[in-house]
């Protein structure tokens, strides 16, 4: 493929461009789902193709087509130039990057078995399995399963040098029961909702989920809650389970750091963040417990933001972004990182495809645990009055990710450092900051996990990332609690 | 581009490949190109071309899809064994259908349009989805566009972001049972953010026809929106008064659309469940869906080929019926609520098999009103309200109530004694759809709107009496 590649970065340098990159690549994924008994869906997908980015008078431009014979290549890169000098007819200043040592390399994900070598028969038979014991339990309406398998192979070249051939591999799976009764429909998710849990890992993390073992368990919560009593609305304690403190962190700390937002580049779409280039090093954004990474490093753990090289050659990195509460690091590119004072990329560029421009995305944003030794029992225990909620439900913040608002699928009420209650439809909202400084307690390593989330969304035209965000439970003080149920 | 030609010779050479009972191959993709500007400058400029081919196979009961982007012989085996091998283990499925023929999939292959209608951009009388001009458009030409709205921006010194995208697509459908179904039609889209120093607007506007978009008006709406509302002010939240303009009105109700759907009914997830024949909101909401509409785009066919029908599904506040792919009309007939669920029949609204979700109606009209008032009518006739230009991050609460939150966005407008008094910081939201369309007291006249929130559709202006505001954000 490299030779291909090569054809590109030619014809860019003959067009004068002054930098040049091209990633092939070919992606390759299989769906199935069930729905009450039967094959909801299944399909292969396999899509390959080629990109080029260039800069040329200053400007990028960014051409893509599936054709990978030589002469379209070369006019897919002859097109990219073309679309760069376009580009330079409105432009303010010259796009320029940080410098990055040109890597030849080979890097791909580790895992123990290929998911797509296990057999269709096995993997429906064993979301049927899961299915007939979520509708063994009365009450359930309905009960959807997925298993997603993906492979993505990129070689990336560079007009610097790099040469980096990078394979990926994830897993996801997870299910859901629903049950409608009356005027109401709940539903309990596992192991999260919105397609359960992914991560950059093979086959082996099916068995890790122990999904038929817990499917009984959340049909039985499902139908519970229809008899539970309504959240209670006013100030409490929270304790957030990890998987619904993944999507927080996800939403107030993982959007909020990338640098394009910050510099206004996403303000049409997903737009900007209240974390102007002031408040690095000076906001406090968390107290004293809070420690957050920007991690991509295999050593982190097996994330979707877990790479050996992000999309445009620089090496996976950890940045601190929260310590000891303290704002300190963004997440960056090579044509960002002068605007933070830093001379060499963050390494979180990433593209959802080959036909799409990489963009700052997320890698594996991730609490640290606490230190002392907290399970969520105890974490419990040592709380007088609060609520405790499970699993996402519902999420939305704002455009500069100030306020926010999530629902839960299922809570707890506690009282006297015991749960007393089940509660549904639980819900709280805040604004990002005021909510890190009021966390008081995080659980410690044995209860932290590395949660996938599949389909961040971003960019125009839209790109559907991957991310990864650690956390283990944790309790914050004195948040509002009901409001979006206290309705029209 | 991909012709119907080239498109049928691909399908001849998979069904010859094929050893199933049944193939279908469906075909997507096209021309796309999109210029990004921020800060008043190009940061992003992108074009792709790509198409895709997905393969059907069915034998018995067992059906299942594989697709690739690549048409060279070994490709083409490769999906077509995919697929079948993907069909053969799975488990027979009594719901599924023989494929359509052309019979029974309706004759309509194109869009027959009707009179044209008023509404804010030019109405088209053309035959086609598909414009040369739109077609042709290149990057220097979107770069000129981009200029324009940077000139609108420096002209009242505000930063600019947004896009200038245009696009050339196919959708085509074959199978072996004779059916052959193409769409090409073009997209021209202008979205343009105008940011100040503590306050936005916000504009956008889409079309086949290039000609109906006007960069230069859109530009200094959006300006015109970040400057008056400078310097917001914090109100409290609380039940308001509120004038949503048809983007932000669009971007909420097509959150209930999903739920219009035969499939959504069986699978008891609609909030329309035990409700059709119901009257669920006020006497002035009457909403159809019609693909032929001239202020639509898409194809005229659904995921099976099936000719999409209009179909009403709303009159006068009453839900009268949901849309149906061909085997969720045949399940249905069978079902326990086929008596409570208005006519069953296959609407050409389906997703393409095999999938979960069944069909949704995608082309929504909402019908004028008797009545029609301009914006600046509903501000004049507001003792005190809120002007929302767009919302933002939409999901949904609770499902059956269909209670949904979210924030304004770029241009959040107070409304005293029949006036705009100035910007007011960001609300967020907690409303129930049912709510909401049961207290609409004034619309304008249906428009070609489009948000990001939710697909675009034909929508009016609508005043809303006490709207459910929960909390207010920090700018």
């Amino acid at each position: 493929m490299k030779h291909i590649a090569n054809w590109a970065l030619d014809t860019a340098a003959l067009r004068g461009a002054s930098y040049a990159d091209a990633r092939i690549v070919g992606q390759r994924s299989r769906a199935l789902t069930t729905k009450n008994g039967k094959v909801g869906s299944a399909s292969d997908a396999e899509s390959v193709g080629m990109s080029v980015r260039v800069i040329a008078d200053g400007a990028w431009g960014f051409a893509a087509s599936a054709e990978l014979g030589r002469a379209a290549v070369e006019a897919t890169s002859a097109r990219a130039v073309e679309i760069a000098r376009a580009s330079a007819r409105v432009k303010r200043e010259n796009v320029r990057l940080a410098p990055e040592k040109a890597v030849v390399a080979e890097w791909s994900t580790p895992y123990k078995i290929d998911p797509f070598s296990v057999s269709v028969e096995q993997n429906i038979g064993l979301l049927l399995k899961i299915d007939a014991e979520l509708r063994s339990v009365a009450g359930i309406t309905l009960a959807e399963t997925n298993l997603n398998f993906n492979r993505e192979e990129q070689w990336f070249v560079s007009s610097e040098g790099a040469d980096i051939h990078q394979t990926k591999v994830s897993t996801g799976a997870g299910y859901a029961a629903y049950a409608f009764a009356g005027n109401e429909i709940q539903k309990r998710s596992y192991p999260n909702s919105y397609g359960g849990q992914w991560q950059n890992k093979g086959y082996e993390l099916i068995d890790e989920l122990k999904l038929v073992e817990n499917a009984r368990r959340i049909a039985e919560e499902a139908v519970a809650l229809h008899q539970a009593d309504q959240c209670p609305e006013g100030q409490f304690d929270i304790i957030l389970d990890s998987s619904q403190l993944g999507l927080q962190i996800h939403e107030s700390v993982g959007h909020p750091i990338e640098l394009d937002r910050v510099l206004g580049m996403e303000a049409n779409f997903a737009g900007t963040s209240f974390l102007t280039l002031d408040k690095l090093r000076h906001l406090l954004y968390g107290s004293e417990l809070v420690n957050v990474v920007a991690d991509a490093r295999q050593e982190h753990g097996p994330g979707l933001g877990t790479f050996g090289f992000d999309d445009e050659g620089v090496p996976a990195q950890c940045t601190p972004i929260i310590t000891k509460g303290l704002f300190t690091g963004y997440l960056s590119s090579r044509e960002t990182a002068h605007t933070i004072g830093e001379n060499r990329s963050g390494g979180t560029l990433r593209a959802e495809g080959w036909n799409r421009l990489p963009m700052i995305r997320m890698t594996n944003i991730s609490l640290l645990p606490g230190e002392t030794p907290l399970r969520l029992e105890q974490l419990i225990a040592a709380t007088d009055r609060g609520v405790l909620m499970q699993t996402n439900r519902s999420w939305s913040i704002d455009d500069k990710r100030y306020n926010f608002q999530f629902g839960c699928e299922m809570g707890w009420e506690i009282k006297g450092g015991k749960r007393v209650r089940m509660v549904k439809n639980p819900s709280y909202s805040g604004i990002t900051t005021e909510f890190w400084n009021s966390l008081d307690a995080i659980c410690s390593r044995e209860e932290w996990t590395l949660w996938g989330t599949p389909n961040c969304g971003k960019g125009q035209p839209q790109q559907v990332m991957g991310t990864g965000h650690g956390a283990a439970p944790s309790r914050f003080r004195g948040i509002k609690v009901g409001s979006a149920y206290k309705s029209s | 581009m991909l012709t119907k030609d080239q498109a049928g010779d691909i399908f001849d050479r998979i069904k010859k490949l094929s050893t199933a009972d049944e193939v279908e191959v469906l075909f997507s993709g096209g021309r796309f190109a999109l210029t990004r500007f921020a800060n008043n400058a190009i940061h992003q400029n992108v074009a792709e071309e790509n198409y895709a081919v997905s393969v059907r196979t069915v034998f018995g009961a067992c059906t299942a899809r594989a697709s690739t982007n690549k048409f060279d012989d070994e490709s083409l085996r490769h999906v077509v064994r995919a697929s079948e091998s993907l069909a053969k283990v799975q488990h027979p499925d009594p719901d599924l259908l023989p494929m359509p023929d052309s019979r029974e999939a309706g004759g309509r292959a194109h869009i027959a349009y009707p009179e044209p209608v008023e509404g804010s951009v030019r109405s088209t009388q053309a035959l086609s989805r598909h414009f040369e001009q739109t077609a042709a458009i290149t990057p220097e030409a979107r770069a000129e566009g981009v200029k324009t709205i940077v000139g609108v921006a420096e002209k009242y010194a505000l930063t600019t972001a947004g896009v200038y995208s245009s696009a050339e697509s196919i959708d085509g459908l074959f199978n072996s049972r004779g059916l052959s179904r193409w769409h090409t039609q073009t997209s021209a889209e202008v979205s343009i953010t105008m940011l100040a120093a503590d306050s936005s607007g916000w504009q956008k506007a889409n079309s086949p026809d290039v000609a109906n978009l006007d960069p230069l008006a859109l530009a200094e709406i959006a300006a015109r929106k970040a400057r008056d509302s400078a310097r917001p002010r914090e109100i409290p939240a609380g039940k308001y008064t509120v004038i949503l303009e048809p983007a932000a009105v669009l971007d909420i109700v097509g959150f209930m659309f999903w739920d219009y759907s035969g499939m959504a009914i069986l699978d008891q997830r609609s909030f329309l469940t035990g409700r059709i024949g119901t009257k669920l909101f006020g006497d002035n909401i009457t909403i159809s869906d019609d693909v032929a509409h001239p202020l639509h785009s898409g194809s005229p066919f659904d995921g099976e080929g099936v000719q999409r029908q209009t179909v009403d599904l709303v009159e006068n506040g009453v839900v009268k019926r949901v849309v149906y792919a061909r085997a969720t009309a045949a399940r249905m007939k069978r079902s326990e609520h086929r008596d409570k669920v208005g006519p069953v029949e296959a609407t050409g609204h389906g997703f393409a098999l095999p999938n979960e979700m069944g069909e949704m109606p995608l082309n929504i009209v909402f019908a004028a009103p008797r009545d029609p008032q301009t914006v600046e009518q509903m501000i004049a006739s507001t003792e005190r309200g809120i002007l929302v230009t767009r919302l933002w991050y939409i999901r949904e609460v609770e499902p059956y109530e269909k209670i949904l939150t979210g924030m304004t966005r770029d241009g959040t407008f107070y409304v005293e004694n029949g006036r705009v008094q100035g910007g007011v910081r960001n609300f967020r939201f907690n409303e129930s759809l049912i709510h909401m369309l049961s207290n609409v007291e004034a619309m304008s006249a249906p428009v070609r709107g489009c948000g990001e929130e939710s697909f675009d559709m034909v929508v009016p202006a609508m005043k809303v009496r006490e709207f459910n505001f929960t909390e207010v954000t920090k700018f």
